[in-house]
């Protein structure tokens, strides 16, 4: 116990100081080549910068933050959906899934000047796009998952006289769940450079759009403290789906990756 | 679980016939088979490994269809689906699913069978004590040996309060002395619940310490070629295993298994 927590100490230090080590070099870089602010601020600017326009900065997070989690929501529930029903049926799965994988060639950021003449300036748009981004890895993980359950214990299941929905509710969604939980992980990622991209393109509030009228009015500093927040819920997201995953996981931690325990 | 019937026919296999697709092709697993299990009484398969041992138990237990022949499961004739339920299956692995905890495990079955969880859990702690598992109800399968593993599987299988076991390997994957303590074990088990059991193995010398009834299957396609009544009185000790019978028992089914003219080991 002790050791795991040391482990997990370490493990944060060393990020720390190259990121503290980097913040220094930067700041030195600037003020030594006299670099204009307008073209790059040293990081006790982008500081300034957070502690001058907290207020605005954190009513945009509101915006961008409250987009990315409602677009995370949808997603999650349409990609577990398309999953349970690709896995339920044969006919489902030769329609849809072929289609699903070449939907991602298109890259679904470009859809967004669509949604910004159908759906205007709000709040929709930008859900949509952060929810389509998502939904992808949410879909192929939920189908990876529920096809990865052991063909025996569903045997043993069927040899049981265990009912399709009692194997489904006892074996095959507690297999899927790590697989769902890993495209979580990566499906949140993605919803903060959806979200932003929707507003880039066009808002009335948001983190993008912040940023965006900062940068046209050379606030550089404001610009470097949006992107430096949108890491941060980045980074937030992430790990508090992994911190959700350990909590209702319990049993993976005994798992080392890539054995299934048997 | 209803009390055992000593004497009535508990499974009864006529002329099971088998087959199996492998790479395009269409093969015999087993050929002809016959077979009757009474309640309380204990039946094993020997053979060489892909005989169709274990495809029998698939087809008894409504997982694998039969290409001839009839199931009858207490005094009736079942179809596939129907068999479904009716035996108490242990296969090789453990199948432990690694998400429950060893108690969760433990009463998978009673669930499956619609019990509520919490009561489910109650019969299974029960039976902890005597299945050596005190204290490990709240494990995971990942933090427990194999042999402790076997033993929750076992549990999960006597759970089922099933007259019907059917056991494939359960101790084929553990070493040695584990193997020997946990047939010990489950003799010492079924003494008390008696139901009938039909045990695949390939251990001449497991098959003949535990079972009333050997039968000896060919290669494939699969057919009984002796059945070997082992007269040993029960309770059976581990003593009796260097006793005159069993070794006159041993003599008769290596030699039903060929065994006795390969002189030379092929390689």
């Amino acid at each position: 116990m002790k050791t795991t927590r040391v482990n997990a100490v370490t493990r944060w230090v060393w990020p720390l100081v190259l990121l503290v080590a980097l913040g220094l070099v930067w700041e030195m870089a600037v003020r030594l080549t006299e670099t204009p602010r307008w073209m790059l601020p040293p990081p006790s600017a982008v500081f300034t910068s957070f502690y001058e326009d907290w207020s605005l900065l954190m009513q945009h997070t509101r915006v961008t933050l409250v987009e990315v989690l409602i677009g995370f929501v949808l997603a999650l529930a349409a990609g577990i959906a398309t999953g349970v029903a690709i896995d339920s049926s044969r006919i489902i799965e030769r329609a849809v899934y072929p289609l699903l994988i070449a939907s991602q060639t298109i890259p679904m950021v470009v859809l967004a000047p669509l949604f910004l003449i159908w759906f205007g300036y709000g709040l929709l748009p930008k859900v949509l796009i952060t929810a389509l981004v998502a939904y992808f890895p949410l879909a192929v993980n939920t189908v990876d998952g529920l096809k990865s359950g052991d063909r025996e214990i569903l045997a043993l299941l069927r040899s049981m006289g265990a009912s399709r929905w009692q194997r489904f509710r006892l074996a095959k969604v507690p297999a899927a769940l790590p697989s769902i939980f890993s495209g979580a992980r990566i499906a949140v990622a993605f919803c903060v450079i959806g979200a932003v991209f929707g507003e880039l393109v066009g808002a009335k509030e948001g983190l993008g759009y912040l940023m965006e009228r900062a940068a046209s009015q050379f606030e550089t500093a404001r610009v470097f403290a949006a992107i430096f927040i949108l890491a941060f819920m980045g980074v937030g997201l992430f790990v508090s789906v992994t911190l959700l995953e350990r909590i209702l996981l319990p049993w993976r931690r005994y798992i080392s990756d890539g054995s299934r325990g048997n | 679980m209803d009390a055992p019937r000593p004497g009535t026919l508990l499974l009864t296999a006529r002329d099971i016939t088998a087959h199996y697709e492998e790479d395009g092709q269409i093969l015999q697993a087993l050929d002809n088979i016959n077979l009757t299990l009474e309640d309380g009484e204990f039946v094993a398969l020997i053979g060489p490994s892909g005989c169709g041992k274990s495809t029998l138990l698939d087809i008894v237990s409504g997982l694998y269809p039969q290409s001839g022949g009839d199931i009858i499961i207490d005094g009736e004739v079942l179809t596939l689906s129907q068999r479904l339920g009716h035996a108490a299956y242990m296969r090789q692995r453990d199948l432990l699913m690694p998400w429950r905890t060893a108690l969760d495990n433990a009463c998978l079955a009673l669930e499956a069978h619609g019990l509520p969880k919490k009561q489910a859990r109650q019969i299974a702690r029960e039976r902890f004590p005597e299945f050596g598992l005190s204290g490990f109800e709240d494990a995971y399968p990942a933090q427990l040996s194999g042999g402790m593993r076997q033993r929750i599987a076992f549990l999960r299988t006597v759970l089922t309060e099933r007259r019907l076991l059917l056991l494939d390997e359960p101790f084929g994957a553990l070493d040695a002395l584990n193997r020997v303590a946990l047939q010990t074990w489950l003799l010492s088990l079924w003494e008390r619940e008696r139901q009938g059991v039909v045990l695949v193995t390939h251990d001449v010398d497991e098959a003949i310490f535990l079972a009333d009834q050997v039968a000896v299957l060919s290669s494939r396609p699969g057919h009984v070629v002796h059945v070997e009544h082992i007269d040993l009185p029960r309770p059976r000790t581990r003593q009796m295993v260097t006793s005159e019978a069993f070794l006159g028992h041993r003599a008769v089914l290596l030699e039903g298994l060929g065994l006795l003219e390969v002189d030379v080991v092929p390689v």
